[in-house]
């Protein structure tokens, strides 16, 4: 999560200050870990720095830096640039399971057994953020949704490959 | 073996209210159950998962009393299941079991209430005291105001949804459920399984449910996995003969 360009698209909504960003960077995106002021405010010097927000008059008496933080046109056009990108879909084609996989079966370990255990650690986490989803809030839920479906496609991974376990063990022996 | 000699103390404790003992069951020459161990506590919500063809199926059929294993022990509630007679069987999975199924399997000629009223009607409830449980029952499966709708007309999770009432209305002990939101889509399958656990728990319903789905499974308390015929636990090792309960 980039925190310069998520405070850029706060900042799109309106001029806000600096506690307002962090309440509302805690709520959305925070998740349990909320952002310290510390980089919040030094994030938006540097900011600030770099021309994409601009920084209102401190308001007397009102504490450290208490001033409205307003997006530039370039600010604008960098959170713009960067919601529009789409991610980068990541095939995880080298991974730990399946090194652990292939490495068991070359040492004659026993594959199966690790795919059972992990299937297991895998179910064990759907659970837990099955409860997630069912007394957290639509937030919590969705993001609770986005692990679960990727734990998902992990356990039918590991499902076809206790399947083809044997198949694999014969070309990783004979190679 | 007398029933009462069957029956398993009473003050054992941590006692299954189901366990199946080294079970064997074989469909012609075609083996589906290869020495089966597995125990099931009071309350517990558990997920039997595996591949197709591995057996978890006909395990359920066995531990609900449907099929007969040809070898093996099958216990219920302290009590031999797979030696009574075919007509004490019938009547214990009447009383004492509730089924969901893929495919709800409602009667098409019937309306909602009906559906839902079947199994307290056949258990010889009176039909005021039939449909008064099944008026409570509509609500809690967000059911209301469908009671006089023929399930023919019903979507594929309201007909789940039917199902489930009508396997909880007469206040099973175990709700067996064979691959419930198998033909839902997610987020209909998801609410299903949410209604179904729910359900279970309010009532203090053991549930032992097979799937393939591993979002239907995550809604367990425990899981275990039928591979070739056999129960094997997630440590990956045959469930042994010694972890189950079961006196005799």
């Amino acid at each position: 999560m980039s925190v310069p360009l998520t405070l850029l698209g706060l900042l799109e909504r309106e001029p806000s200050y600096g506690y307002d960003l962090k309440r509302d960077y805690d709520t959305y995106f925070g998740r349990g870990k909320p952002l310290p002021f510390g980089q919040v405010y030094a994030t938006l010097r540097r900011l600030a720095r770099d021309g994409k927000v601009t920084g209102g008059e401190a308001e007397p008496g009102a504490g450290p830096d208490r001033k409205p933080y307003t997006i530039t046109g370039l600010g604008a056009h960098e959170f713009d640039s960067w919601l529009m990108q789409p991610i980068e879909p990541e095939p995880h084609l080298q991974t730990v399971l399946f090194s652990k996989v292939v490495l068991a079966l070359m040492l004659g370990r026993p594959a199966d057994t690790y795919l059972d255990i992990q299937r297991a650690m895998h179910l064990r986490r759907m659970h837990e953020l099955t409860e997630v989803k069912r007394t957290g809030s639509l937030m919590d839920g969705l993001l609770a949704d986005h692990g679960l479906f990727h734990l998902e496609a992990d356990l039918r991974w590991i499902d076809v490959t206790s399947a083809r376990l044997h198949a694999l063990a014969e070309m990783v022996r004979s190679t | 073996m007398t029933p009462v000699m069957n029956r398993l103390s009473a003050s054992h404790v941590g006692r299954p209210v189901i366990a199946a003992r080294d079970v064997y069951k074989s469909f012609g020459q075609t083996p589906a159950l290869v020495g089966s161990t597995l125990t099931v506590q009071p309350g517990e919500v558990l997920s039997v998962m595996g591949p197709s063809g591995s057996g978890k199926s006909t395990l359920l059929h066995c531990l609900a009393g449907i099929y007969t294993p040809d070898a093996g022990e099958i216990w219920f509630d302290g009590q031999r299941l797979d030696t009574l007679s075919d007509t004490r069987r019938t009547e214990l999975r009447r009383t004492s079991f509730g089924f969901v199924f893929q495919f709800g399997q409602l009667v098409p000629e019937l309306t909602v209430a009906d559906n839902i009223a079947l199994p307290l009607l056949l258990g010889r409830v009176g039909r005021k005291a039939a449909y008064a449980r099944v008026g409570a029952w509509l609500p809690r499966l967000g059911l209301d105001g469908l009671g006089a709708r023929r399930t023919g007309e019903l979507s594929g999770g309201q007909a789940q949804r039917v199902a489930i009432a009508r396997a909880m209305v007469a206040r099973p002990k175990v709700l067996f459920a064979d691959e419930p939101t198998g033909s839902l889509d997610t987020l209909t399958g998801e609410m299903v399984m949410e209604l179904l656990v729910r359900s279970a728990r309010e009532e203090g319903t053991t549930v032992v449910v097979v799937t393939h789905e591993p979002r239907v499974a995550a809604c367990a308390d425990r899981h275990v996995l039928v591979r070739d015929g056999k129960v094997v636990t997630h440590a990956g090792a045959a469930v042994a003969d010694a972890e189950v309960e079961v006196e005799r």
